[in-house]
């Protein structure tokens, strides 16, 4: 019989615990300790958390690893640990209904895992395990065996580009801030909100890489830029953070090297804008979070004053990768322009929603259907809209294009933060782009004129067409909004607020002008705009609509052809959902 | 040869200049008389880029001329139609949120918005829409905020933060909502110096004594001396009908524009029925009105009397803090030298 120890990890990201992994974690060990198994089979199993592994949509996902061989059971609960104790661990056989399907494979199979690798396999809070995988190696080779100026050039012979923005070259931001001649510096990780995944799956990467960054331009202090509310993340780095100290990876005289370093958090609050570097900077300083002019550049005049070097976490969790495997190595991965990979949180209208990690130039059609599954219930897509908030919407005809930071400005959109999020036939294109107004405008910070107003007023002409008031010249007004808020903002926000506009409109003009022309919303959303009425020859008088309008505006005898009083109508759609002969039209 | 080296020569609209480097392109213009509209941007306060206005063309690129230092060879171009264009729009979208109540505007006639609205004609704004709205009024005595008419270029809070160290004021809320005031939204309770007047560009700041009290244009400007303190701050005496109601100051007098409570809202004494205009001199036991002849001989006979018959150190002097450096001088002379005294003081030692 073989002693070899059963591992069992328990998704505990944000998404592993929003679905009850504590639960099912307490659960295994509450199983294994009381009922014996250990004493049972003779060998060790441990119960372990760790961080999310992408596959948000069927959590909580439960590895169990048995000599050598990994199986993977989704939708865990509670309940169910019992059998997977008594059936797998114990008796050896695994549940094979429970386990995951052929979408957990393709899901898997089709990305490229550098950064997000060791999530889901490490436990995050242990620096030991980190270390198994050669963690801090990259750190003590650059401090070492390097100069800073050697580090640099490894990192801009990666061709590495922020992975937080507009994609600047990150070895040449620390060329830049490196040169200054002007101490202290500092230099600052921004932890984003699609950062949350890479801070609580594998802390360390981005303590190590900051940690390398900090020695490249030879900065005192490093910041944790991070919102307050992202407990979990805010909590393993934290612990990542005295580890590391106790090893003396931070603080004084690093390796022995004579570098000191020292890693300190600061707290943002709720506002889209406090990701924006200036702004962060300001908040870090005590004060409201609002852009600041540029030039001076922070690597020349950032944190109070002094160079400072800010990348996005996502970048840093590249950095120990590049320097422990090479640039060259790096950089054969992606295209010409663009190397690597990037983190993309998949969402929407998609079967597999999750976080996925792909090589650079990989096409939509590979990261939807691929990746994706596909559209969920088999409906047509739409668009996908990609890069955050202020991203542009990406129209069917370019499911072709290779995402990577060349194409998507070419269509007038950004990589952005990395969010994509998927849309199909019954979404509506106009709602979609005031929805996002409506979030920029509310997070524009008021600084600037363009913005502040710009965005209000485009959000007020896109709610006029969904409401089917709008006119044609609104259309050109929005056309005149963007170009001065693009070409006058003091920042990136009002700056970018105009893509989801200017994508859409170019891509689904027809879209607009139904909705301007003819008054209608041709995927049946805007509901100003729909009219709910009774098919006569379908209909075949159950009744079924008459009991659920919550606003008693359907009328009829039973078997006999109801009718839907339009002036009553709510438009809430409950009997266009609700009858089961289709017999109610929606136009 | 150290000093050229800081020299950098640009062009701006085809002319030729040579600058310090570190100067914006704003100030290289107005070196050549070149004048860039701005709304946020003050002399006086440290540049904050927020309104957008004094945009100009770099490379076919727009930038703030404000906060954009000038650099060797660059050619600026300061109205192209193309920043025409987008300067007109940002007008107009301030305008936009911007109550159209000019005519009852205290600033009417001295509004730097007005100005630019008239500037690029716009009569009514192209981007229509929503107007904040805010009832509530400060209760405050001296400054009247109509945060309505606030176009969010900073100036006051920069006033108040960088020149008088104060802090009262700052930004508030975001998007649309965002809004100047005073924390938690309670009444002004600050050192009322009123700076924050001096440096609104618009209405929304303006002082509540005056209020009403006479149109821009029908001001007759006094320029004098603040009697209030030995600092001798130059003040402008703004006058209606023969009735001073508010006061300024240049900004390029020795207190470089800036005043204090008393200089700015403490002049209302001018008008009190109250106030003495002639020297009294109590006869019998009432006071009575006199000339400056008959008050001054009187009073040095008193003196003179006083220190031959009790000796010079029965008389003591308080001068006071609203007299000159030389006036306090003259004073303590006078009872050492004529008197023959050390009993001399002054007001501000306790
Ligand atoms: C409105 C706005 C929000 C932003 N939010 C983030 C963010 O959440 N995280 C981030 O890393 N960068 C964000 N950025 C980009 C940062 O300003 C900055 O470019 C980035 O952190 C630099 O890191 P990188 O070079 O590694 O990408 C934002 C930018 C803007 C204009
Ligand atoms: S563009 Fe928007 S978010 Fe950026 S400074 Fe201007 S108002 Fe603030
Ligand atoms: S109150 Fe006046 S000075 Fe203050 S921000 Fe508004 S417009 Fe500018």
């Amino acid at each position: 019989m073989s002693s070899q120890p059963i591992e069992i990890k328990v998704c505990l990201g944000t998404s592993g615990s929003a679905a009850g992994g504590e639960e099912v974690l307490r659960m295994f060990q509450h199983r294994i300790s009381e009922q014996g198994i250990e004493a049972q089979i003779g060998r060790r199993c441990t119960p372990k958390k760790v961080g999310c592994r992408g596959f948000c949509s069927r959590d909580v996902l439960v590895d169990i690893i048995r000599d050598g061989n990994k199986t993977t059971y989704q939708s865990v609960t509670p309940i169910m640990v019992e059998r997977i104790v008594q059936d797998h661990i114990v008796g050896g056989t695994a549940i094979a209904e429970w386990t995951v399907t052929d979408e957990y494979a393709s899901f898997h199979e089709k990305q490229h895992k550098i950064v997000l690798g060791p999530c889901g396999e490490i436990d995050p809070e242990s620096i030991d395990e980190y270390i198994a995988m050669q963690g801090y190696l990259a750190a003590r080779k650059a401090m070492t065996r390097m100069t800073p100026d050697d580090v640099i050039d490894e990192v801009v012979r990666s061709g590495l580009r922020g992975r937080g923005g507009s994609g600047f070259l990150t070895g040449e931001k620390w060329k830049v801030c490196r040169r200054e001649e002007q101490h202290p510096k500092y230099i600052i990780c921004n932890v984003g909100e699609v950062n949350r995944p890479l801070a609580e799956g594998n802390p360390h990467a981005i303590i190590e890489g900051l940690l390398i960054g900090g020695y490249a331009i030879c900065a005192s202090k490093g910041y944790l830029y991070i919102r307050e509310r992202y407990h979990r993340s805010v909590e393993r780095l934290r612990i990542a953070i005295e580890q590391a100290r106790e090893k003396g990876f931070i603080g004084p005289n690093v390796f022995g090297t004579g570098f000191d370093f020292e890693i300190e958090f600061s707290f943002g609050t709720e506002a889209f804008i406090c990701g924006e570097e200036t702004a962060l900077m300001e908040s870090i300083e005590g004060k409201r979070a609002m852009p600041r002019v540029r030039p001076p550049f922070p690597a020349v005049q950032g944190l109070w004053g002094k160079p400072t070097v800010i990348n996005n976490a996502e970048t840093f969790s590249n950095i120990p990768i590049i320097i422990g495997r090479g640039g060259e190595w790096f950089s054969s991965i992606g295209t010409k322009e663009s190397k690597g990979t990037k983190v993309f949180t998949l969402s929407g209208k998609v079967r597999n929603n999750g976080l996925v990690e792909i090589p650079m130039g990989m096409s939509f059609r590979d990261i939807v259907y691929g990746i994706g599954g596909g559209i969920e219930g088999d409906k047509a897509l739409k668009a996908i809209q990609v890069g955050g908030p202020s991203g542009g919407i990406i129209p069917t005809s370019m499911l072709d294009l290779g995402l990577d930071y060349e194409n998507l400005a070419k269509v007038g959109s950004i990589v952005g933060s990395g969010g994509m999020v998927v849309f199909d036939e019954d979404d509506c294109i106009v709602s979609v782009t005031k929805f996002y107004m409506e979030f920029l405008q509310r997070e524009s910070c008021g600084k600037c004129t363009p913005c502040r107003v710009g965005t209000r007023r485009m959000l007020e002409l896109l709610t006029k067409i969904t409401e089917g008031t709008g006119g044609d010249e609104d259309l050109r007004t929005l056309e005149r909004l963007s170009g001065v808020m693009a070409a006058t903002s003091l920042c990136g926000l009002g700056r970018s607020a105009p893509n989801p506009f200017l994508t859409s409109f170019s891509h689904f003009k027809d879209e607009y002008l139904a909705h301007i022309r003819d008054r209608k919303c041709p995927a049946g959303v805007c509901t100003a705009l729909i009219i709910f009425s009774v098919n006569e020859e379908q209909c075949k008088g159950c009744g079924l609509c008459k009991r659920v309008c919550p606003a008693k505006a359907i009328a009829g005898e039973v078997k006999k052809i109801h009718l839907i009083d339009p002036d009553r109508c709510i438009k809430c759609g409950a009997c266009f959902r609700a009858c089961k002969f289709k017999a109610i039209k929606k136009q | 040869m150290e000093k050229l080296k800081n020299i950098i020569s640009l062009t701006i609209d085809g002319q030729r200049i040579t600058v310090q480097s570190g100067t914006t392109i704003l100030a290289a213009a107005r070196k050549l008389d070149i004048s860039i509209p701005v709304l946020c941007h003050h002399p006086k306060l440290t540049a904050t880029g927020a309104c957008r206005v004094c945009i100009v063309e770099v490379n076919g690129i727009p930038v703030t001329s404000c906060t954009t230092a000038a650099e060797e060879g660059m050619e600026v171009i300061t109205a192209s139609p193309y920043i025409e264009n987008l300067r007109r729009d940002i007008i107009d979208l301030i305008l936009s949120d911007h109550p159209y109540d000019c005519m009852v505007c205290e600033r009417a006639g001295s509004c730097e918005l007005q100005e630019l609205a008239y500037k690029y004609q716009i009569r009514t704004p192209v981007f229509r829409g929503e107007r904040r709205i805010y009832p509530k009024r400060d209760g405050n005595p001296f400054i009247e905020r109509d945060m309505e008419k606030c176009i969010l270029c900073g100036r006051c809070v920069k006033v108040c933060d960088e020149v008088q160290g104060v802090g009262a004021i700052d930004y508030a809320y975001k998007g649309f909502q965002t809004k100047i005031c005073p924390p938690f939204e309670r009444d002004l309770s600050c050192e009322f110096c009123g700076q924050c007047i001096t440096v609104c560009p618009t209405g929304a700041l303006v002082s509540k004594p005056s209020l009403g009290k006479g149109r821009q244009q029908d001001i007759r400007k006094v320029a004098t001396i603040c009697p209030y303190c030995g600092c001798g701050c130059n003040l402008t005496l703004h006058a209606h009908k023969n009735e001073v109601i508010r006061t300024s100051s240049p900004k390029d007098s020795i207190n470089e524009g800036w005043l204090c409570v008393k200089g700015k809202f403490g002049l209302s004494f001018i008008n009190s029925p109250d106030r003495l205009k002639t020297p009294l001199v109590r006869k019998n036991g009432v006071l009575v009105e006199a000339s400056w002849e008959e008050a001054f001989t009187y009073t040095a006979d008193r003196l003179k009397q006083i220190r031959d018959t009790r000796g010079p150190d029965a008389i003591g002097g308080l001068s006071s803090a609203r007299c000159t450096n030389e006036e306090n001088y003259l004073f303590q002379k006078f009872l050492r030298a004529a008197v023959g005294t050390n009993n001399v003081d002054h007001c501000a030692r306790y």
